[in-house]
């Protein structure tokens, strides 16, 4: 599949557990705009979050994802490259084409 | 941002920033401190003896896929002579433990040790499936976790290991604190943050070797490392993901990602002042074990499913627990303790009943007997799994019909 104009593939991956609020799918390959259509800057992690919400969340118990002030459920990590988005700037690590980001909830199971 | 050079090789790219200490790793020297760090606890708390039968009770979950994991990786670098088993429990429930034994399955054979799954409906003629069939989903938690923990038990007899090693890590010993406290169980308080419970006097003791590991250290060793684990919510309890204790803890880890290891450390703190326990931390600050009944922590759920049970469930459990007389005694000291509060600035040793010349087979510890119908090892005359029981089969027929 071609990729639209103006947007670059993310391969985003939902694990422990969160694949269950994205239809059931761990891996999934997205188009994410380059700019973040608010304020016209370049696409970064919190945008990918809004975007996935908006566009991706199939299930009513969003609030295991993220809470209503929009920031992402404590609990989950994020990993960009493999590396904590702690070291990555968090929601402001501005992303590439191509690049793979893991969301990993330590909530579930024991 | 340019990526940061590991705290310690100083060669490789750092990946992990530890929540302990805001440490930057890299992946091996992330792996390989995790690790010394358990090895740490193992042997400062003198966990195990040469040549030890341990079972590593297993759901296939991440922290105890974790645990297998680094316990097999440890025995071997660092010659424990450990004897591992896998026991994993089977409650029956169709669609979650059918399918996270497959991951135990796997985890017996890619960690090249023998699994033993024991099943309520051996042990109990109930699956957690009848179960729910005859009481509803709500409550259903608290029949299987006084079920589970007695199953490790019966499970770890039937192999002769008298040592079961569970998951469960700081996040679950901090949220366990922090409800301990605010129901004002100092005995469970005390019991919950001890590495080890039970001794060689009781039939099989319990041991937590990941007391001290974060929950994101453990899912971020799993990631690196690539286990397999299972992480499906139990189809039964559903709501409870949502506990507040455990979303508190979270949240409070997002502001100062200390205050997980500090509020273990606090409730060890506050476990000393409890008469007659003397729980142990890490013996670098000197070892002891609780010679007190088995802790009931992870009663309610799965290991990690502590806490989040629905407050119904609580109050139900809380209902029955003070039926034991031990407990009951306890609540009225602490009613007594609070109703002094002035003298209390004075002289707390003196206003708290269970504090003063309580020896230690007194005071608000367990007495641990035995089952007068099940024979097994019960502070209660009848233990809890036979008190459910009874319930349960009264209404069997009923709902037959």
């Amino acid at each position: 599949m071609a990729p639209e104009p103006d947007t670059m593939p993310i391969s985003v991956d939902f694990l422990g557990g969160l694949e269950t609020l994205f239809s059931n799918n761990p891996h999934h390959t997205i188009s994410l705009p380059l700019l973040n259509p608010s304020d016209s800057s370049p696409a970064n992690v919190g945008f990918l979050i809004s975007h996935l919400v908006k566009n991706h969340l199939k299930h009513p118990r969003t609030e295991f994802f993220v809470h209503s002030d929009g920031h992402l459920t404590p609990g989950i990590l994020v990993l960009i490259n493999d590396a904590d988005w702690e070291l990555e700037g968090e929601e402001e690590c501005k992303l590439q084409a191509g690049d793979k980001v893991v969301f990993v909830s330590t909530m579930h199971g024991g | 941002m340019a990526p940061s050079l590991c705290a310690i090789c100083k060669i490789g790219r750092a990946y992990i920033k530890r929540p302990k200490n805001h440490a930057k790793l890299c992946k091996e020297c992330f792996i390989r401190v995790f690790e010394d760090e358990i090895h740490h606890t193992i042997t400062s708390s003198k966990l195990f003896y040469p040549g030890e039968k341990v079972a590593i009770g297993a759901s296939g979950g991440k922290d105890s896929t974790v645990l297998a994991s680094v316990l097999k990786t440890l025995n071997e670098r660092h010659g424990y002579g450990l004897d591992l088993v896998l026991l994993s429990i089977d409650e029956g429930i169709t669609g979650y433990r059918d399918d996270s034994l497959k991951t135990v399955m796997n985890n017996a054979v890619q960690y090249d040790m023998p699994l033993k799954i024991v099943g309520y409906k051996e042990l109990y003629d109930w699956t957690m499936d009848e179960v729910v069939q005859t009481i509803g989903k709500k409550g259903n938690c608290t029949y299987c976790g006084v079920f589970r923990r007695q199953a490790l038990d019966r499970g770890a007899k039937m192999l002769g290991i008298k040592h079961v090693v569970t998951g469960h890590n700081a996040d679950d010993v901090a949220e366990t604190v922090m409800m301990n406290l605010l129901r004002a169980d100092l005995s469970r308080l005390s019991r919950s943050t001890s590495i080890v419970t039970g001794d060689d006097r009781s039939e099989v003791k319990r041991s937590k070797p990941l007391k001290y590991s974060y929950e994101k250290e453990i899912v971020l060793y799993a990631f690196h490392k690539k286990l397999e684990y299972f992480s499906t919510e139990c189809i039964y309890s559903p709501e409870a993901f949502r506990g507040s204790a455990r979303s508190l803890i979270k949240q409070l880890e997002k502001v100062r990602p200390s205050a997980i290891l500090d509020i273990v450390r606090s409730g060890e703190d506050m476990a000393r002042l409890v008469p007659g326990e003397s729980p142990s931390s890490c013996a670098c600050k000197g070892q002891k074990v609780t010679s007190a009944a088995p802790a009931e922590d992870d009663i309610g759920g799965c290991g990690s499913t502590n806490g989040r049970t629905p407050g119904g469930e609580m109050a139900a459990m809380d209902k029955q627990l003070r039926e034991n007389e031990e407990y009951a005694e306890l609540e009225v000291d602490v009613a007594k303790a609070i109703s002094k509060p002035k003298q209390a600035e004075k002289d707390t040793e003196k206003v708290l009943p269970i504090r003063s010349g309580t020896g230690p087979s007194k005071g608000g510890r367990q007495v641990l007997g035995q089952c007068k119908r099940c024979g097994y090892m019960s502070s209660q005359e009848i233990c809890q799994a036979c008190t459910l029981l009874e319930g349960l089969n009264k209404n069997r027929p009923q709902i037959q019909i």
